[in-house]
Formats: C-alpha cells, structure tokens, sequence
C-alpha cells in the first residue's frame, strides 16, 4: 500500500468522524433561548436561587417542594435571600407563574428547545388558560 | 527506573481509582437540598390538628343540602362530571362516556349501603329516607394505606390520608381495599368533563387514582373545608385528640355512629342520627 494512500484514506475518515461538526457549521442553528422575564417578574429582581442555580436545579427544586406541600403541608419557601414565596406552580401571586406570568416564554421555550417534555400541565392549569 | 508490566498496571489501576474517587468525593460534599439557608415553613394562618375529624349531622341535611354540599367539593377540587356535555371544539377526539364511570369525593348514600351492618331487620322508617353524606374517612389504620405499592397514599401527620397523584400509578389496590367505596379510578382524561376548572386545584391525569383530601389546601390557608362551609352547620371539622374542641363536644352531647366499625379501620367521621 502506498503512503498515498494511507494519507488519502485518513484524510477521508478525519472528515467523516468530524462530520457532524462539518453538517453543523454549514446548516444554520437555531440559538438557544433564554427565558424571558416579564411582568412581576421583571420588577421583581429576586428569584428563589440565583439563576445559575435556578436553571441547573430548578427541577429538584420543584420536586423537594412537592413533598413539602404534600407530604409535610409546609407550603412556604423561606428563600436562602430571605423572601418567601409560595411553593405552587400556578396558585396565587406568589407561586411560580404567579409572577412569570406568561408560561409559553418561560417554561415552554426552553422545554421545547431541548426537547423535554414535563407533565406538569397534564394535571396543573396554567391560569391564564382556563377558558 | 525499572519499567515491567506489573509496574505499569500498578500505576495505571492507582490512576483509575483517583479518578474515579474525584466524582464520589465532589458528590458527598454537594448538598443535594439547596441552600442550608432555604426554610420550608407552613402559614402562620394554617389550622393543625392532632388527628383531624368530622361530625355530620345528619338530621340537618336534605337533598337539597346534600346536592349543595358534594357541588361545592367537587367544584373546587375540579371532580370531573360525566353527564357534562364536551365541548368538541376544545376536546374534537372525545369518545363517548361509560355511565358506569363515575369520579367522587362526597356524596348522598342510602343508609343500609353506608351502615351495612347496621340495617335492623325492622328499622326505623326514617333512616331509608335520610341522605347520608359518604366520603373517605381518614381512617386512623386505613387499609389503602397499607395497600399502596408506591406511597402515593399515606397518612399525615395530622391523621389526613392523603394522595400524592404523582406517585400513583394508578394499580387500584388502594380502592380494593378500602371498605368504603371512596376512591374513583381516572379511566380517561378528565379534563373534558370538568365545566369551569378551579385555578386554585390542579385536575388530575388519566390513569390515576383520586378521592377526597379533607380540604388540606385549604386548612393550609386556614380555611375551613368546601363542604363545612356549604354545609350550614351540619358538617364540622376539629381536632378528635383535643377534648376542648368542637368535634369533641358535639361527641360528648349525641350519640354518633361510624361505618363498618367492626373492621378496625378507625374512620374519623361520625355521624350524628
């Protein structure tokens, strides 16, 4: 075999494993999006975490907080900032939509993205879409 | 440095276990319950109790009452109603309803199904007329307690037996062993059944299990339950372990009866005849 031919060859595989590198570079990308704050809780300028921690755990957030309400009927979080909030997905003001009002630009534009597909709403409503 | 085989697989296999401890170690340290700062607290409003209990008396409920009273629960706790007429143009895919399925958390019953064991062979002719209201009875050793596989059923600290509709995979031991008849089994989606849908309750999915929560969201706010405030009086809630409270003297003055008593399940309804 010729070195040739071992250097064409390789040439070849570099460019197939990189090919989802290359399939990406020439296709467009849609830019990851980011929740947008609006309402309350634009003015509010305080979250349960910070954001990090919000966007990295806000789902065993939620989890921790449904065996609070159920399991022990504790049903305030005493955040570590020193605000209390309503540990409910959608009643009262003070729940999660209680202040980001709108549930399709911030839950469902970052689910959606990433295809994740919580069943939250099979059971809870979202207050703004009773009829 | 002398370079054999043995050496290399020493070093390599020390290599492998520091690195895969950096992981183990990072994990320990994390706290996987938020900040140690954060407090779950309940209301400074919420009503407690060492074992909640109801009283129903039942001479003070007709029909119309009666009617009023499961309205207001299952309007609240947004209890799908299968006569309900389906708007197809929100639920087009619909099929049609099975009358047999029925969804419910308090009702009117017949006595001689509520107090089986109590229907004497010449009763007093008032007693079939009556409309015994009939909803889970918290009871103090709840068999669907201890038929649950997941915990999705437990009993709190407060003597409600409550449903975590997360957990529940909707297996239906709980309702075989509830002597009661006060679980409803979600065979469809309910949502198309539900008229208005309360913002305040979530509803529930198919496939899940459901009866009444003694109105636990609501002593939470420190609100009395649906059906007491419905009830005019006839339906009052309090604390069975504190001789002071109104449940207690409402026990001490009548003679009350509970169902299926000789099943040891405990119930924390009475009712008063």
């Amino acid at each position: 075999m010729t070195k040739n031919m071992i250097m064409g060859g390789l040439a070849v595989f570099v460019l197939a494993v990189l090919s989802p590198f290359w399939f990406n570079m020439v296709t467009t990308t849609q830019a990851a999006p980011e929740p947008e704050l609006l309402g309350p809780a634009k003015e509010a300028k305080k979250c349960v975490l910070d954001t990090y921690e919000m966007r990295a755990n806000h789902m065993s957030l939620l989890d921790e907080w449904r065996d609070a309400v159920v399991r022990d009927a504790d049903r305030i979080y005493v955040a570590a900032n020193g605000h209390a909030f309503n540990m409910s997905l959608s009643t009262g003001e003070n729940s999660c939509l209680g202040c980001h009002e709108d549930k399709a630009k911030f839950c469902d534009a970052c689910h959606t993205y990433t295809s994740v597909d919580p069943y939250c709403w099979e059971c809870h409503t979202n207050p703004k879409e009773i009829e | 440095m002398e370079k054999s085989r043995r050496r290399f697989l020493k070093v390599a296999g020390i290599a492998a276990i520091g690195l895969g401890a950096a992981p183990a170690i990072n994990f320990a340290a994390s706290d996987s319950h938020g900040p140690a700062a954060a407090a779950k607290v309940k209301n400074d409003t919420a009503l407690h109790a060492e074992r909640w209990g109801m009283v129903i008396d039942i001479k003070k409920i007709d029909d119309n009452l009666a009617r009023k009273i499961s309205l207001a629960c299952h309007l609240h706790h947004n209890v799908p109603d299968f006569t309900h007429e389906v708007d197809t143009r929100l639920y087009p895919k619909t099929r049609p309803v099975n009358h047999k399925q029925e969804i419910k958390w308090i009702w009117k019953e017949k006595f001689h199904y509520a107090f089986p064991d109590k229907e004497d062979e010449f009763l007093n002719e008032k007693f079939h007329h009556l409309p015994f209201m009939v909803l889970c009875n918290h009871c103090k050793n709840a068999p669907c307690v201890q038929a649950c596989p997941t915990q999705a059923t437990f009993s709190r600290e407060d003597g409600i037996v409550m449903m975590d509709y997360h957990r529940c995979i909707g297996c239906r031991f709980c309702m075989a062993a509830c002597p009661y008849g006060s679980r409803s089994f979600n065979f469809r989606d309910p949502r198309p059944f539900i008229d208005e849908t309360d913002p305040d309750f979530p509803t529930r999915s198919k496939g899940v299990v459901e009866k009444c929560n003694f109105c636990a969201e609501r002593l939470a706010k420190g609100e009395q339950p649906h059906c007491v405030e419905a009830s005019e009086g006839a339906i009052v809630v309090g604390d069975l372990e504190d001789p002071e409270s109104d449940v207690r003297k409402l026990l001490k003055e009548h003679y009350t009866i509970r169902r299926k008593q000789s099943l040891g399940t405990e119930p924390s309804v009475y009712y008063i005849v």
